[in-house]
């Protein structure tokens, strides 16, 4: 068994993402459908990969009941046909959740566990609503462990404009413009489209059809009209519908190999992973995670924020990207970020977002072979930041 | 009036009760660039227990969404498929048994075509996606499109038509012999439905040739689409074999004689769906559509698809909901089974109930050797049937686990249902049910196989005759899917609810029949055999009299029927019977002659007559009747049974003619063509009052 070996992300595909709720694409759709789809694409669009190769597949999924309960890892595997001799599981860190379950099978091939590993994520937030379920601990306010605005995404969002008074809603909104325009333009070049996997969906009232786009973006959007919207968090707050990402449906995988199998089976990887960190903050200003995590994975990777030719940073909230930038001293609108625009415009299908950010980061890398690094980040509910840094290999 | 409004003023006003099936249409954008694809969803608004089906409210439905389609310039292609589970499974037959003159049913027919054919007519290629069940003009809905996918999960695809007396009509007859070529499709129209309405899965029809590509069911649809998206740039080609230039004439010449050797004319559909299939090689679409119609008009309008739609409603109803069967909530749970009896019939039944319940169950016989026997019977059919993968190893170890075998009875104590297979005599079973009931439980079933003797004769010795009922099977077991339940004189509804259960659960129709002589199924194939033996007896000539009944398609001639049953077995059946009704049940010397002669039957192996056996029938038995010809013993047997069934309703032995017919069709095999039997009776003339009112099994008055 080799005590450590390098591992590299292959290939990656996901669902368009749609819009929750019951006139959203995926309205009468099963998450484990979904994820069903991702899988099976991944293997056609990798035919050097034999199925019984594939080691284990790790499914994330924030709400773990119903269609995304199950087990999901093992129960889409087992509904996509591939060999039951193939594993699976299910992981949660909310909205790291994909990104996570890259990281710990990529753990388990550097350790020599598994040679090939399918890692992704699912949420259905129409069919599972954020906070489902939830029963948290009374001691978490009796004993003032965390603030009561910690569980409320958007609250933790506005406590951050606390923290950062610069960063203005003005600031914010320009931010979300920009993303939108990046993501409109990301579509017209073609970006975005080879790594979709069209998707049938059918409603009881209008039969079958195909999800082929995302749902959520909306080009055109002008500052003036998101200065007009509401802040549903505080009064005269900060934090809009505008300037957030939405609530989605989606799911995302793909497949992680050990860099010698992958030579071995004649696959051919996008990116090797550098080093990867998760940190814990407070969970009132959640949003701060990726400073952290970043920090500590620059650190383990003996790297610089100025080594990094490419920031895939999931835009949970136009504030918490901005915190960012401004920590590293990056512009707002610094080319290096995001260049195909984020999750205020795709849309944020918690679980599975971390997979649109490396799939992503692999299409940059392709475009841009003089970019050696590039980091993949996100801030994760109940205070918590990840990030994984890859290296080129186009 | 437009020919539509024609069809629409004729066939829709009174077709309100139809279930109308949807033509939901959607814009479906193609992968890699290939344009949109208009894309029809059928879909009837209920789940998959309740199939798309056409009538005309569906078919002008259908005709709508075409419409609209065909009036856009933005397409690329047009896309059909169904519901999740089912693409449509045919015709709306109650709406079918509503028409009553020639111009309806020449009207259905056009109206079909009219809208199926603007699938394969429009302006843009066509793409049917079956993704679940298509039978009938559900399938034809896929033949008119240019290109087919199917789902290799598809469990059923099937024209079954001639099954019930028609023709697939919409286009089957002809777009499939050009498709597949006129074997594949000769299988398809006439041979499977034939052969117990047989069905394909979806990748047999593929291989058949009915569909262009197979894709798994995980993603069908996208595959399909992504499929479809690739015909329309040209990365896929689809290429067909021309079967056109071929000489169909052999083809077609021998199904129809393999039809006539079943049915001797009995049945028009086939025959009807054969001429239509020769007809294709060279018609026009308008010419073979057009004699599609007039085969339509005739059979819709012809009592054999009345007797087929009435024979079909029998096996998919009331076969379900037993009459008079008691709550089903008063059924004890069955954990375990006893069978007395470790001979062929006994062991049979042993691996029936270890199959369909998974529970235990005891042999026991007074011979060890014979005991072993049918232990080693009952673990070799289940090694046969994991060799052909029916069963799994592990379940395999675990039903030769659970048939075991006892030399005492014993072995019953904690058995709820304990049926016997001995000797067919009162005083041997008496004697077993004695000692069985010494042993088990007060509420345990005990059940008889008899096919003949009298239940509460059966049970008049013992403690608790409440528990006793008739339970009787058709040889073979595990096949023939009848069950006659038989209520004796004292046996209580938690019995008969349990026995109800039992048999829904060995996956057999049960119907509830009085404790009379031979039950319903013997009892008139008895007298049916009684009336031809008779006949020969009196001097008829034995291959005369054999094939008397010919025309009625039946399943078998008389002597090939007592050498499946076995002479002695119907040599005690008749005398049973003619014990019982001396009048109308003979005894023929001449057949306890064959029986005495150890003679397996009239028949050699291969089928030729026994001249020795068919000697000891010559010359008649001095009865003064003499020889008949062959019409005059088809009136006599058709006369008797007629009689012997109105005596059977007089007597209660079942609710209604309807059970009668549905013991026939599942009991004895009578075709759909002739309703079981009453409805033929009917219609020839033969019933001395009609058993069913005009327009039950027969076209209205």
């Amino acid at each position: 068994m080799p005590s450590s070996r390098d591992v590299v992300f292959v290939d990656g595909v996901r669902t368009p993402f749609g819009r929750s709720g019951p006139k959203g694409l995926y309205a009468e759709t099963r998450a484990d459908d979904l994820v069903v789809r991702v899988i099976r694409e991944l293997m056609r669009r990798n035919p050097a990969l034999p199925p019984e190769r594939v080691d284990e597949v790790a499914i994330a999924a924030t709400t773990q009941i119903g269609d995304q309960g199950l087990t999901i890892g093992r129960s889409a595997a087992v509904l996509a046909g591939l060999p039951k001799s193939v594993p699976g599981y299910a992981i949660d860190r909310m909205c790291a959740g994909a990104m996570t379950a890259v990281t710990t099978v990529a753990g388990g091939i550097a350790f020599g566990a598994y040679d090939v590993a399918i890692a992704g994520g699912v949420e259905h937030m129409g069919r599972h609503p954020m906070g489902e379920g939830v029963d948290p601990n009374p001691r978490f306010l009796s004993e003032k462990l965390v603030d009561p605005s910690a569980l409320v995404m958007g609250m933790t969002a506005e406590n951050l404009h606390d923290r950062h008074p610069t960063i203005t809603k003005e600031r914010a909104d320009a931010y979300a413009v920009l993303s939108q325009e990046k993501v409109a333009k990301a579509y017209a070049d073609g970006k975005i489209q080879p790594d979709l996997v069209p998707t049938a969906v059918r409603t009881a009232e209008k039969g079958w059809g195909l999800a082929t786009q995302d749902e959520a973006p909306r080009p055109g959007t002008t500052l003036e009209a998101l200065g007009t919207l509401k802040t549903p968090f505080r009064p005269h707050g900060h934090v809009t519908a505008g300037n957030s990402s939405g609530i989605n449906d989606g799911a995302t995988g793909c497949v992680v190999a050990a860099a010698d199998v992958a030579a071995e089976l004649g696959l051919t990887p996008k990116m090797r992973l550098v080093s990867y960190a998760f940190a814990g903050v407070d969970p009132e200003v959640m949003g701060v995670g990726p400073i952290p995590s970043t920090e500590r994975a620059l650190r383990l990777a003996n790297l610089e924020m100025s080594d990094i030719g490419l920031i895939e940073i999931n835009e949970a909230f136009a504030v918490q990207v901005l915190a960012f930038l401004e920590h590293f001293g990056l512009a707002d609108d610094d080319p290096r970020v995001n260049p195909y625009g984020g999750a205020i415009a795709f849309g944020h299908p918690l679980a599975s977002s971390g997979v649109r950010l490396m799939t992503q980061l692999a299409r940059q890398f392709g475009e841009r072979p003089d970019v050696r690094y590039g980091i993949t980040t996100m801030c994760v509910g109940m205070g918590m930041g990840g990030t994984v840094i890859w290296e080129n290999l186009a | 009036m437009s020919t539509l409004d024609t069809w629409r003023a004729l066939l829709t006003e009174r077709a309100t009760d139809e279930v109308v099936t949807k033509a939901l249409v959607r814009d479906v954008e193609l992968p890699g660039g290939a344009g949109t694809m208009a894309l029809i969803t059928l879909d009837n608004g209920f789940d998959h227990t309740k199939p798309n089906t056409f009538g005309p409210h569906g078919l002008f439905a259908l005709n709508g969404a075409l419409s609209e389609i065909a009036e856009r310039t933005d397409l690329a292609a047009v896309g059909v498929t169904g519901k999740p589970f089912v693409f449509g499974v045919g015709a709306d037959l109650k709406g079918a048994a509503a028409l009553t003159t020639r111009e309806e049913a020449l009207a259905i027919g056009a109206l079909g075509h009219h809208v199926f054919r603007r699938l394969g007519e429009l302006g843009v290629p066509s793409f049917a996606f079956v993704n679940g069940a298509a039978m009938g003009g559900g399938l034809e809905v896929a033949l008119h499109c240019t290109y087919r996918t199917i789902s290799s999960g598809v469990p059923a695809v099937a024209l079954p038509e001639c099954s019930l007396g028609l023709v697939p009509g919409w286009g089957g007859t002809q777009l499939l012999p050009r498709l597949t070529g006129p074997a594949n499709a000769i299988k398809l129209i006439v041979e499977n439905p034939l052969a117990q309405n047989r069905m394909t899965r979806g990748r047999e029809a593929f291989e058949l040739g009915v569909a262009d590509a197979l894709f798994e069911p995980a993603d069908f649809l996208e595959e399909s689409l992504r499929w479809a998206a690739r015909v329309l740039t040209g990365e896929v080609t689809v290429e067909r074999p021309d079967h056109t230039a071929a000489d169909w004439d052999k083809v077609v010449a021998d199904a129809r004689f393999l039809v006539d050797m079943k049915l001797h004319g009995a049945a028009p559909a086939p025959y009807r769906a054969l001429d239509l299939v020769a007809l294709a090689r060279t018609a026009s679409r308008d010419e073979g559509f057009a004699a599609e119609d007039e085969a339509l008009a005739d059979l819709l309008l012809s009592d054999e698809l009345r007797a087929g739609l009435y024979s079909f409603d029998l096996v998919q109803r009331r076969a379900r909901r037993p009459a008079g069967a008691p709550d089903a909530s008063l059924a004890r749970k069955v954990t375990k089974v006893g069978v007395v009896g470790a001979g062929l019939m006994a062991s049979q039944m042993a691996l029936l109930f270890a199959r369909r319940l998974q529970v235990p169950v005891v042999l026991t016989d007074l011979d060890q050797a014979r005991l072993d026997k049918g232990v080693s019977y009952v673990h070799a059919e289940v090694d046969k049937l994991a060799g052909k993968g029916r069963v799994s190893p592990d379940q395999a170890n675990r039903l030769k686990a659970l048939v075991t075998g006892s030399l005492t009875k014993d072995a019953f104590a904690d058995a709820d249902f304990v049926i016997e297979a001995v000797f067919e005599d009162l005083t041997v079973k008496k004697q077993v049910f004695a000692e069985v009931e010494a042993v088990v439980r007060a509420d345990c079933v005990l059940a008889t196989n008899t096919s003949s003797l009298s239940v509460t004769a059966m049970g008049e010795d013992l403690a608790h005759p409440e528990r006793l009922v008739g339970f009787h099977f058709f040889n073979p077991v595990a096949v023939m899917p009848l069950l006659e339940i038989v209520r004796g004189g004292a046996t209580d509804d938690a019995t008969l609810a349990t026995a109800f259960a039992v048999g829904k659960a060995l996956k057999k129709s049960s119907v509830l029949v009085k404790d009379a002589p031979a039950f319903v199924v013997n009892r008139l194939l008895t007298r049916f055999m009684g009336e031809v033996i008779g006949a020969v007896d009196e001097g008829t000539p034995l291959e005369a009299a054999e094939h008397a009944l010919d025309r009625l398609g039946l399943p078998m001639t008389p002597f090939a029927l007592l050498q499946l049953v076995g002479p002695a077995v119907g040599l005690h059946v008749a005398e049973t019977l003619h014990e019982a009704f001396p009048d109308r049940f003979g005894v023929s010397a001449n057949l306890a002659k064959l029986v005495a002669a150890g003679k397996p039957g009239v028949y050699r192996p291969d089928f030729s007559l026994d001249e020795e056996a068919v000697a000891l029938f010559a010359g008649g038995s001095g009865v003064a009747d003499g020889p008949s010809t062959a019409d005059q013993v088809r009136v006599r047997v058709l006369r008797a049974l007629a009689g012997e069934i109105r005596i059977m309703l007089d007597e209660g032995v079942v609710a209604a003619p309807q059970d009668i017919d549905l013991c026939m069709i599942l009991g004895a095999g009578w075709p759909f063509h002739l309703g079981g039997i009453t409805p033929y009776l009917d219609r020839a003339g033969h019933s001395p009052s009609r058993f069913l009112p005009p327009g039950v099994a027969s076209l209205p008055a």
